[in-house]
């Protein structure tokens, strides 16, 4: 259906125009830059997402505006960098060639020390420092929480970033916004809304000119893989080495990423990463502002999708949990048919999802809280931060006007093969009035619904019994005692400096 | 130096000398991308790739290997296996040929390489290593050091005793004993730069290689031996790592023998890289403990007998176990005298990958140990622990003797904690947080005072040797080299000031080069906190050296007393004139005096006498202390740290800047260590915790919420280090004890304070939560 078909990608590095052709699926920004063009400013900690070495500036116009955010170029493929614009390290620096403040910060603060993990915290402080003229330390931590420093211990670079957020960028200072139109005149000319098509030995990449096209692709090609974000998929290939060709890359499609208020919910697109969704979703569902600064880290954040994290599928993906709580439902597309299901008859079982071959998630509409119902939702990790749920929990209950439970959903993450509601533990607490008795008579049920599994990052028996304390958490706050533990502040604090 | 750079000749003092807090020499070259590691060097054409094929087996006959398919994968080159090995198949650090390049007939540990693929690609290397078909017959396994001492395992290395006294009247006599053990984890060192080397042949058996390594000399050595060639045959280079901590200090041994004889045997270069997850399989890591106790006290608190055992996992081989080892036993005491003491070691044999150095190389492990006694005591008295802490301090008549016969000299614990208490409000905080438990059901606070006494030096007494070549050019310019390795400690940069303070120029006159075994031979790793002790003694060596001979030439050219010639800031006055330093040093050349001097250092008084237990191992203490402030939510067994004072002993800084950061960052990794970090094995004797997606280091979210770290700046070391200064890299790396009692005082406060709750460590949510349910079932 596309009018025009391009045989290659075409992207801005730094101050440079590439044009490419005829490269493998599968192949990594991160190699790439390295490898092939020698920029290797840009470092490999991990490959898996999760060390921020590699973290460079991708620019696209999202809403017409330019917009720079931090990711990972190691789980990042080349092919999704169509239209946009790549700034490594080597382009950080001011346009007079002396360093930028963030980069002077980390000097004259010693922020760094063997200095590896350097480029990537300078690249994500950059990213910070462009967008948030008055960063405070939580703000600081939240743009770190995707890059590791083993050396220093943080201290000298939250310091730096505080620092540095006292120059405002301007033209003289930074290259980034002294080229800002002629870089956004550039993207725009860049998209022109054709269908690319890569070819190389080890298959084929499809970069679809919009959502129609996509539903066209995805249905003649139905064992493609579908790339959006590949926070997930760049590790079948960096640590899986799994082959993915033909591949699919849907994350550029504007037309899977809008944010829609409708009468069931709020709409959102496959392709909305969960930095585009924050603040849309948080108006709605303000219960959810922890979970979401506490998803990957904000590399992870600016690529992954909500569409990526239902469709893989995982027992431990986090938004599940809370979006089957609130009683969400899916739209799949094949071709021009369009399904929708409840969210949660989605996971049929572990590794088994109800999508057909050629069918691929369009949107979630995400309901509001009823008024005066309770919801709230839990992540339990080993480090609080961009770590993986040991297991995530999901309440919302609604009471009659004599404290009895009328409705209750609860859904559980990491409990089970799939992200699944505790249906024992609601039966018990519909009808019973909302106190310790009902509370204490549902935590037994949890045994009835889950028998959680142990691995490295919980027991079953921590799995179980932290559920049913989170149970005994909700109530707590439900009558009005909140005790958690980012609301705990040092005592006598005065006593410090 | 730039070109343009010109020193100020009329400078009162000169820029970047000693005690003065600079940037790390490559701080630039840091935040722009510039700094070059191994990865990021320019190939030689024709590079090719290795990889390493890993055993997947925690112990097992090999029956049958093939390869076959390996060697026809695309872009396969040479495909080496243990018997390909041209020299010695061992690369054993102890010497003990236990520690195969590739093993041969068994496999010892889940992840053990047996053979490696050199390609045109990592990517294809990489790609071809899963292609092979290895069949094995298992064979028994323990992975976890109770499991292996259950299991009869042997011991990696030969134990150590220490003992004064007579512990066993001693346990007798006291009036209250307690006996209990503990749990240490083992901990990855999760340097940001993995494992790399690169060998260039070249003509004869020469050949050069480029090696993220702490320890040059050892990978020449091994390289060597690998390759059955003389050491002088065998160059290796490092300019700086991405980070090391221990790691680097023999676990780049294999990949650097297996690069050298991939690129002999092809005659091309052979780069080697694991991915982060192999790395984190194949290398050595912090040795877990299982600590038993059995300890006899008076009603005050005071140790009267200690009887200890440190069993380690020292994983399949000897490695580093045994200095490892020792040096928990070296620790064991902390600040505390023990009247009647025993402590033994046990370095088991495990079947999991061969631990090796990490920051504090033991030392944590043991000093844990202590700091649990007292804190046991303090419960069961029913006293603060800080209050146990101080009965027990080394001083006083006859209070000063170690467990192996060294007297302390130089103790300042009493100081360090007395103002730390103090700047830190320690007992008022104390009480408040009784109080607020008292009121709050859910989230629960706890805080401690931990102190730390760290000995410097090499155990090994001949490692405490340190060389440096320094080159003065006619322009005045200066060539630094010395045998340490620079991994992000800022070694380079103190080194650099203190010669630019010793001649009295700018620092930016100073050429920081790669460390090569060419120039400076017979180097000791850069460890044990000595890097700066050892090669900033040597290279001010060589500069007195050679100021010597220009101070003989200016005396003798102009006809003054050698007393009247002075190397002011970036001038030298003879007698009535000034001369630039650079006019000066081309006098000199003119007059054809050898600008260039190798310096030497070697550390004086120590001895140590391991068949005895008796010596005096450390040339001097380290000191510090740290208050940890936590909470705890005793529903989830989540926690965080509210707030930590750090009081530390640098000696007189050489660059407090420096010395602060390695304070800060060794705090956040010593937290690390005893909180979230956890390794894994599964019962395959799989590690599964081999990356930071399931291994947890900390961010920047779970620093302190409020870090006040101070150097002690009114310390000066006793003994004649280099500008009175001590030793940074590894005390401070204990300090965080505080935050694993302080979780444990939360705990406590379930059963109010009355039991301690023995926290193992790592203190996961998990080991916290179930520590919570242990005190509210009563237990
Ligand atoms: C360092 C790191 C930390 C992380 N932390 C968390 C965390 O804290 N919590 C959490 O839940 N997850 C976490 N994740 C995983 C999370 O980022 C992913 O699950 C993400 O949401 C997937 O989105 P994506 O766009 O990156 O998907 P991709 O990786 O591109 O794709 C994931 C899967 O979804 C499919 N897919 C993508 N889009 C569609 C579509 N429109 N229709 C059909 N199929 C589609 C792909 O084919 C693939 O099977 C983390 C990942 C990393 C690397
Ligand atoms: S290399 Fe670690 S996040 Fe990319
Ligand atoms: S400076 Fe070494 S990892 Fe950050």
């Amino acid at each position: 259906m596309s009018s025009a078909i391009r045989s290659s990608i075409r992207f801005l590095l730094n101050d440079q125009t590439v044009e490419l052709s005829g490269f493998a699926p599968d192949l990594t920004v991160l190699d790439w830059l390295r490898i092939e063009r020698r920029l290797t400013g840009t470092k490999e900690g991990c490959a898996e997402g999760d060390c921020g070495a590699c973290t460079v500036l991708v620019g696209r116009m999202i809403d017409g505006m330019l917009t720079y955010e931090s990711v990972n170029a190691c789980i990042r493929f080349v092919g999704s960098l169509d239209a946009t614009h790549v700034v490594t390290i080597e382009y950080l620096n001011r346009p007079d060639g002396e360093l930028a403040p963030v980069q002077q910060a980390m000097v004259d603060l010693h922020g760094s020390q063997c200095g590896f993990c350097t480029p990537g915290i300078v690249a994500s402080l950059q990213a910070l420092w462009l967008s948030d003229p008055e960063p405070g330390v939580k703000d600081v931590e939240r743009a770190l929480q995707g890059n590791l420093c083993r050396c220093t211990g943080y201290e000298p670079i939250v310091r730096a970033a505080l620092a540095a957020s006292k120059i405002e960028p301007d033209e003289d200072n930074d290259r980034l916004v002294r080229a800002r139109e002629e870089t956004a005149r550039k993207l725009i000319e860049l998209a022109d809304g054709a269908r690319v098509e890569i070819d190389h030995p080890e298959g084929k990449t499809f970069i679809p000119a919009s959502a129609d096209d996509l539903a066209e692709i995805y249905e003649a090609n139905p064992k493609a893989t579908l790339v959006a974000g590949s926070t997930d998929v760049g590790l079948w290939v960096t640590k899986g080495m799994r082959a993915i060709a033909p591949v699919i890359f849907v994350g550029h499609l504007t037309d899977l990423q809008t944010i829609e208020e409708t009468e069931e919910g709020l709409k959102i697109g496959a392709g909305v990463s969960y930095s585009m969704a924050r603040g849309a979703i948080l108006s709605q569902v303000p219960q959810l502002a922890e979970l979401w600064d506490r998803l990957g880290g904000e590399q992870v954040r600016n690529m992954g999708t909500i569409g990526g994290n239902i469709a893989n599928g995982s027992p431990i993906g986090d938004t599940p949990p809370p979006l089957i709580a609130l009683g969400a439902t899916l739209t799949l597309r094949k071709g021009s048919a369009r399904r929708t299901l409840p969210l949660e008859d989605f996971f049929i079982a572990y590794g088994k999802q109800d999508r057909a071959g050629g069918e691929f998630v369009e949107s979630v509409t995400v309901p509001a809280v009823p008024e005066d119902a309770h919801f709230a939702v839990y992540k339990i990790s080993k480090r609080r931060d961009e770590d993986i749920s040991a297991l995530c929990a999901a309440f919302l209950i609604e009471l009659d006007s004599d404290s009895h439970v009328a409705t209750a959903r609860i859904a559980f993450g990491g409990m089970a093969g799939t992200p699944k509601r505790a249906t024992h533990v609601e039966e018990c607490l519909i009808g019973a009035r909302w106190g310790w008795t009902a509370v204490q008579a549902a935590q037994a049920e949890l045994e009835n619904d889950y028998s959680p599994l142990t691995d490295w990052r919980a027991s079953a028996d921590y799995r179980m019994r932290v559920a049913q304390n989170l149970l005994t958490r909700f109530f707590l706050e439900t009558s009005g005692a909140p005790a958690r533990l980012d609301t705990s502040e040092p005592l006598m604090m005065e006593a410090g400096e | 130096m730039n070109k343009s750079f010109k020193p100020d000749v009329n400078a009162e003092t000169v820029d970047g000398g000693a005690h003065v807090a600079r940037p790390h020499d490559s701080a630039i070259k840091h935040v722009t991308g510039k700094a070059i590691y191994i990865d990021d060097m320019a190939e030689p054409a024709g590079t090719l790739h290795a990889y390493l094929g890993l055993s997947t087996r925690a112990h097992a006959r090999i029956t049958s290997m093939d390869l076959a398919r390996v060697r026809a994968a695309p872009g396969v080159k040479l495909v080496l296996t243990g018997g390909d090995v041209p020299g010695i198949n061992d690369i054993s650090p102890a010497g003990l040929n236990d520690e195969p390049v590739l093993a041969e007939g068994e496999v010892k540990f889940y992840g053990q390489p047996v053979f490696c693929v050199v390609a045109e690609t990592r990517h294809l290397a990489r790609k071809a290593a899963q292609l092979a078909q290895i069949e094995y017959e298992d064979l028994p396994y323990a992975t976890d050091v109770v499991a292996a001492i259950e299991a009869g395992h042997d011991h990696v290395c030969t134990p150590l005793t220490l003992k004064r006294g007579d512990v066993d009247a001693g346990l007798a006599r006291a009036p209250n004993r307690l006996k209990g053990e503990m749990r240490v984890g083992g901990q990855d060192h999760f340097y940001l730069e993995g494992h790399i080397s690169m060998a260039i042949p070249g003509e004869d058996d020469e050949v050069t290689v480029w090696a993220s390594t702490q320890h040059p000399s050892e990978i020449q050595h091994m390289v060597g031996h690998a390759l059955g060639v003389p050491s002088h045959s065998v160059n290796v280079q490092v300019r700086r790592m991405g980070g090391g901590f221990g790691g680097k200090e023999t676990q780049g041994n294999q990949f650097a023998a297996l690069a050298a004889i991939a690129a002999k045997k092809l005659n091309v270069p052979v780069k080697i890289r694991p991915d982060r997850d192999d790395d984190m399989s194949i290398t050595g890591k912090r040795h877990d403990f299982h600590i038993d106790y059995d300890v006899g006290y008076d009603d005050d608190g005071r140790i009267l007998a200690f009887d200890g055992t440190f069993a380690a996992r020292c994983g399949f081989s000897a490695d580093l176990s045994g200095p490892v080892t020792d040096r928990a036993l070296f620790h064991a005491d902390n600040c505390y005298y023990y009247e009647d003491v025993r402590l033994a070691s046990r370095p088991m044999m495990t079947n999991t990958v061969s631990n090796t150095a990490f920051r504090g190389f033991g030392g944590p492990q043991g000093l844990i140990g202590a700091e649990r006694v007292i804190e046991e005591i303090a419960y069961k008295l029913g006293r603060d622990p800080l209050d146990i802490r101080k009965i027990n301090f080394y001083g006083g008549e006859g209070r000063n003797l170690t467990p192996y016969h060294q007297t302390v000299e130089d103790n300042i614990i009493g100081r360090i904690v007395e103002e730390l208490e103090e700047s830190s409000d320690y007992q008022a905080r104390r009480k408040a947080i009784v109080a607020f438990n008292e009121n709050s059901p859910v989230i629960r606070k706890g805080i401690a005072l931990t102190p730390v006494k760290f000995g410097i030096s090499f155990t090994a007494t001949w490692y405490n040797q340190a060389g440096a070549l320094v080159h003065v050019y006619r322009d005045g310019s200066l060539h630094l080299n010395h045998g340490g390795t620079e991994m992000g400690q800022g070694l380079n940069t103190k080194v650099a000031q203190a010669l630019a303070e010793e001649f009295q120029v700018d620092f930016a006159m100073i050429k920081i080069t790669a460390t090569n075994t060419g120039k400076v031979p017979n180097t000791s790793a850069t460890a044990a906190s000595s890097g700066t002790d050892l090669n900033a003694m040597a290279a001010v060596n060589a500069a007195r050296q050679i100021k010597e001979r220009l101070v003989d030439f200016a005396s003798e050219k102009y006809s003054v007393p050698k007393e009247t010639i002075v190397f002011e800031p970036n001038r030298v006055r003879v007698g009535n004139q000034v001369f630039s330093f650079a006019e000066f040093i081309d006098q000199a050349y003119m007059a054809r005096v050898q600008l260039s001097a190798a310096g030497f250092y070697k550390t004086p008084k120590i001895h140590w006498d391991r068949a005895t237990g008796k010596g005096r191992p450390f040339y001097y203490y380290a000191y510090g202390a740290a208050v940890s402030e936590v909470s705890v939510d005793t529903l989830t067994g989540e926690y965080q740290v509210d707030r930590a004072d750090i009081l530390h002993d640098v000696g007189k800084s050489l660059n407090p800047a420096i010395d602060k950061g390695q304070v800060e960052g060794a705090f956040i990794q010593g937290m690390g260590w005893l909180t979230t970090e956890e390794l894994w094995w599964d019962d395959k004797g799989m590690l599964r915790t081999h990356a930071p997606s399931t291994y947890k280091i900390p961010l920047a979210s779970d620093r302190p919420r409020i870090f006040n770290v101070k150097l002690a700046d009114w310390s000066e070391n006793r003994e004649m280090t280099i500008r009175r200064s001590k030793a940074v890299g590894e005390p401070p790396f204990m300090l965080p004890v505080s935050v694993l009692e302080a979780i444990s005082m939360a705990v406590a406060s379930i059963g109010d304070y009355r039991t301690c709750p023995c926290l193992d460590a790592p203190a996961t949510p998990e080991r916290v939560l179930m520590a919570v349910e242990r005190l509210k079932a009563g237990a």
